[in-house]
């Protein structure tokens, strides 16, 4: 079958790819873009490895079909660091070891800045209802949900 | 602790590792891609039990795209009747693991594999694999395999003259069971079932390998050990380990199931015979189905105690699942069970019980927790019977120093009364609960810890930082905690130190991540290196003075002239040392390779709060602290990590997690829908009580410490539920229905 042509924004870069019709975006995202921040724990939408956002919504990318991505903007764990400073969050993860083996991490990390962008004073349960459809198995939670509740507030402090 | 006198041993430090996790750039073995590649995938099968009379694979062959198949025949044959060990593994059951050979022995099992351009051709190739079967009978359950007119899955397993499923048996003895129960004025004995769990990693298993024409192997693959990966790749192929590079990509959680192979050797033929790089990566649905998880178990326990509360005897029986071939983990049950008490009279008898199930992996202290449950639950009896608080029981009875304990060693000095002294001195438990059906449990629990091989290597770099390559996958934060310890003994800053894996052609042998061992035997390694590095620095700086070695220490990063020559030499830093070594001798650095002993037992004691929904049956967990002796916290958010993961892994064993079967022996829930691990909105805070009792025989005074925190959990959620409802059930998991069905089934019994 032929490929599909597709134009997209992936972290601020305007994007072309060909993708066969079957293709998720986490396909194309790790084996033709070579982004492969983005993991793949499932490929059935239940661990949230995979978390991106289009258009600014949080979704798990093996769920979307490449195709579905024409015109859209994509935003990918890639994109989530500047080329000398972290993301406030990722310095966070890192301060109270919010991680372990780390390949949950990136899609929590998207999941938890989706979070704080719609909601910046999150209560514990706010936070740990969002980030009920992201799985890891290292850490039981905890630290993560202290390192986004931490986050949270020093955004807030800095925003003031 | 608090000792003030490290100056990062103890400290929270940024993992080496950290900043490529948090931006997505670690590499997995997923993620590896090399020229040239293509995929393969492998054809499962169909049916539980079977015999394989034919596969014929030539239409697979012929479709376009398929580089190369691969049978059980491309693979050293490894004959039933000899044994070959290695490791704990025996390569005749790892081989037929990885690819069926005279029969499939459960619904999944790989039966050949294919290589093709796209895994999409990969997958169409295999489904054109003809395989003729002889479909057998089989078995599922212990029950099942255990029956008079049981299947039998190996006809060469015999037990008590006759074919059998029990594969194996492990006894401990220590003093006189029945004398012990005759003196007993309480006796508790129960039954108990448990159902196999998943180690549910989120990284399914994946390899890249190349093999070379000269058949020069190099496989990126994930695991928990590359020098296992190698070894078990030799012997199933052929190719020498000389030949092999296995190189370590980071690990996306293993909990032991990472410890033996499935793709890897397979991945190689393919390569040999197509000539191109494979890569091959299992789905979730695969993993389900075809690795792991850990046994299903059934135990009956029987503990006798005296009024004052000295328990006199012990007697537990358990069987183990352990899948479609030998080697559950029985003496993890057997052996661990009765392990954290001083009792005079123990009895304690493993059965290894093979089915048509997957083929077990280690998960976490594997069989403890099955042992544990079943000890722990019958100690929260005694203790009702005797009006004695649970914990004041566990801790008159504690195991010390100089107890005996039954799986064999007499214990050094051990902190497990700690454990329960402290859980019983703590906020935690004196808080009262005030819900109606709110309610508490305790446990206890043992793991063995491991020492064993490890080799390190610590080299000063031309500007004077410092590179330390270790052996083994780093999997919760290895690396900080190498970094801290180096830190500290060489007196300079954490940042200066950078800590590396090394692959099979890099770094000596190193054994598993595996058996709570990484951090006590690589610590070991490392300061034995990081010593002789010290000794060098001083060496090459008496040289540059025109002193005696013995005239100079080694302090806070720099080297000193000591006594006459105090006052005469400016000290000198590492940063000057390292500028001036090829002058001083040439470049500075050791290694070290040892069979590390001394790793000694870890013990944790767990109180956790429930509330039951009556209606719904769910079972919450409200608060959860875990008491853990882990000798030093080199680095403590790493020891919390590891004690918060396995509460939470407990947790999931306890209420939901559970292989279900259908009718026709395949699983029904392979996937993260079905197969309920805890996600975040199921749990609370998970507390740490890390208690700090220096292990005498390691320099740094380190512990095992990742296994034991998952050991006591299944007991200590079931005997709280059963403080909630007054109900005992003996039966995992308490999952809704099966809560709901206690429920029932009590309130029936208390309405007749």
């Amino acid at each position: 079958m032929a490929k599909i042509h597709v134009s997209t924004t992936i972290n601020g870069e305007p994007t072309e790819f060909l993708c066969d019709p079957a293709d998720t975006v986490l396909d194309t995202l790790r084996d033709t873009l070579g982004l492969t921040g983005s993991k793949e724990g499932c490929g059935s939408g239940d661990c949230g490895a995979c978390s991106i956002t289009i258009d600014g919504r949080l979704v798990c990318s093996c769920l979307v079909l490449a195709a579905e991505a024409d015109g859209h903007e994509i935003e990918t764990i890639e994109g989530m660091a500047g080329s000398d400073h972290l993301h406030p969050l990722q310095r966070k993860f890192l301060e109270t070891a919010a991680l372990q083996c780390g390949i949950c991490t990136p899609g929590f990390l998207m999941a938890a800045k989706s979070l704080l962008e719609k909601n910046p004073d999150p209560t514990e349960t706010e936070v740990r209802y969002w980030l009920a459809g992201n799985l890891c198995r290292c850490t039981g939670y905890d630290k993560i949900v202290r390192a986004v509740m931490e986050t949270a507030a020093e955004m807030r402090e800095g925003a003031r | 602790m608090n000792d003030q006198s490290h100056k990062w041993i103890g400290k929270r430090t940024i993992r080496p590792d950290g900043a490529d996790k948090v931006t997505g750039r670690a590499a997995y073995a997923a993620d590896a891609t090399m020229p040239g590649m293509v995929w393969g995938k492998v054809l499962r099968s169909p049916h539980p039990h079977a015999v394989i009379k034919s596969i014929d694979t030539s239409k697979a062959e012929a479709l376009p795209g398929v580089k190369a198949v691969a049978t059980a025949a491309d693979f050293v044959d490894f004959p039933v009747d000899t044994p070959v060990p290695l490791g704990i593994q025996d390569m005749r059951w790892m081989s037929r693991n990885m690819l069926a050979k005279e029969k499939v022995l459960f619904h999944g099992h790989p039966i050949a594999a294919v290589a093709a351009t796209s895994e999409e051709i990969a997958a169409e190739a295999c489904a054109l694999i003809e395989v003729d079967y002889d479909v057998l009978p089989f078995a599922i359950e212990i029950d099942d395999a255990l029956a008079k007119d049981a299947p039998i899955l190996h006809d060469f397993i015999e037990f008590e003259g006759r074919k059998s499923n029990i594969a194996g048996t492990l006894e401990h003895k220590l003093g006189d069971v029945e004398a012990g129960f005759a003196e007993a004025d309480v006796i508790v004995e129960r039954s108990f079932t448990t159902k196999p769990v998943h180690q549910g990693y989120i990284e399914t298993h994946a390899c890249v390998v190349s093999v070379a024409p000269d058949d020069r192997t190099t496989i990126w693959s994930s695991s928990q050990g590359q020098f296992m990966v190698r070894a078990m790749t030799a012997y199933l192929t052929g190719i020498p380990q000389s030949h092999i590079k296995a190189i370590p990509a980071e690990i996306g959680g293993g909990f032991g199931g990472k410890t033996i192979v499935y793709l890897e050797p397979v991945a190689t033929i393919l390569s040999k015979k197509s000539g191109r790089p494979v890569k091959m990566v299992m789905t979730r649905e695969e993993v389900m189905r075809a690795t792991g998880p850990t046994s299903g178990s059934k135990s009956t326990v029987k503990i006798g105690a005296k009024k004052d509360g000295t328990i006199v005897a012990g007697q537990g029986t358990f069987y183990l699942q352990a899948g479609c071939l030998p080697g559950s983990p029985i003496r993890g049950a057997a052996g661990c069970a009765f392990a954290p008490y001083d009792i005079k009279n123990v009895h304690s008898f493993g059965y290894d019980v093979v089915s048509n199930r997957s083929k077990v992996a280690a998960y976490r202290a594997p069989g403890a927790p099955i042992g544990a449950f079943a000890v722990e639950c019958v100690l929260d009896e005694v203790a009702e019977k005797l009006g004695m608080d649970p914990l004041k029981l566990r801790l008159k009875n504690a195991a010390k120093e100089g107890t005996k304990a039954a799986h064999g060693p007499t214990f050094p000095r051990i902190g497990y009364a700690e454990t329960v002294e402290e859980a019983l001195n703590s906020t935690h438990y004196k808080t009262p609960l005030t819900g109606k059906y709110q309610g508490r449990g305790v446990a206890s629990g043992f793991w063995f810890n491991a020492g064993g091989e490890s080799s390190a290597q610590v080299n000063i770099t031309e500007d004077g930082n410092v590179v330390v390559t270790t052996g083994h996958p780093d999997i919760g934060g290895s690396r900080a905690s190498i970094a801290n310890i180096t830190a500290e003994l060489l007196g300079i800053d954490y940042d200066q130190v950078s800590v590396q894996i090394g692959d099979t052609a890099t770094i000596g042998y190193s054994n598993l991540t595996g058996g709570s061992r990484v951090l006590f035997a690589s610590a070991m390694v490392v300061t034995e290196s990081t010593e002789q590095v010290i000794e060098q620095l001083k060496g090459r700086a008496a040289k540059i003075w025109g002193i005696d070695p013995s005239q100079v220490v080694w302090e806070n990063g720099e080297a000193r002239p000591m006594g006459e020559h105090s006052a005469n030499f400016p000290s000198m830093s590492l940063e000057e040392l390292a500028a001036k070594a090829n002058a001083t001798g040439g470049p500075i650095g050791a290694g070290s390779q040892s069979n590390t002993v001394g790793a000694e037992g870890g013990f944790a004691t767990h109180v956790c709060d429930v509330e039951v929904d009556v209606d719904l049956g769910i079972v919450r967990v409200i608060r959860y602290t875990c008491f853990q002796d882990v000798g030093r916290a080199i680095h403590p958010s790493y020891v919390e990590g590891q004690l918060q993961g396995g509460m939470a892994q407990g947790i999931g064993w306890a209420l939901n997690e559970e292989y279900i079967y259908d009718k026709n022996g395949r699983v029904d829930n392979p996937g993260f829908l079905d197969y309920r691990m805890p996600v975040c909105s199921d749990l609370p805070m998970l507390d740490c009580g890390i208690i700090e009792i220096p292990n005498p025989k390691h320099p740094q005074g380190v512990r095992g410490v990742g296994e034991v925190p998952l050991v006591p959990g299944p007991a200590a959620v079931r005997n709280a539920v059963y403080d909630a409802l007054g109900i005992r059930i003996d039966d995992l998991p308490l999952s809704p229905p099966s809560v709901l069905a206690a429920i029932d089934a009590n309130s029936r019994q208390a309405a007749e």
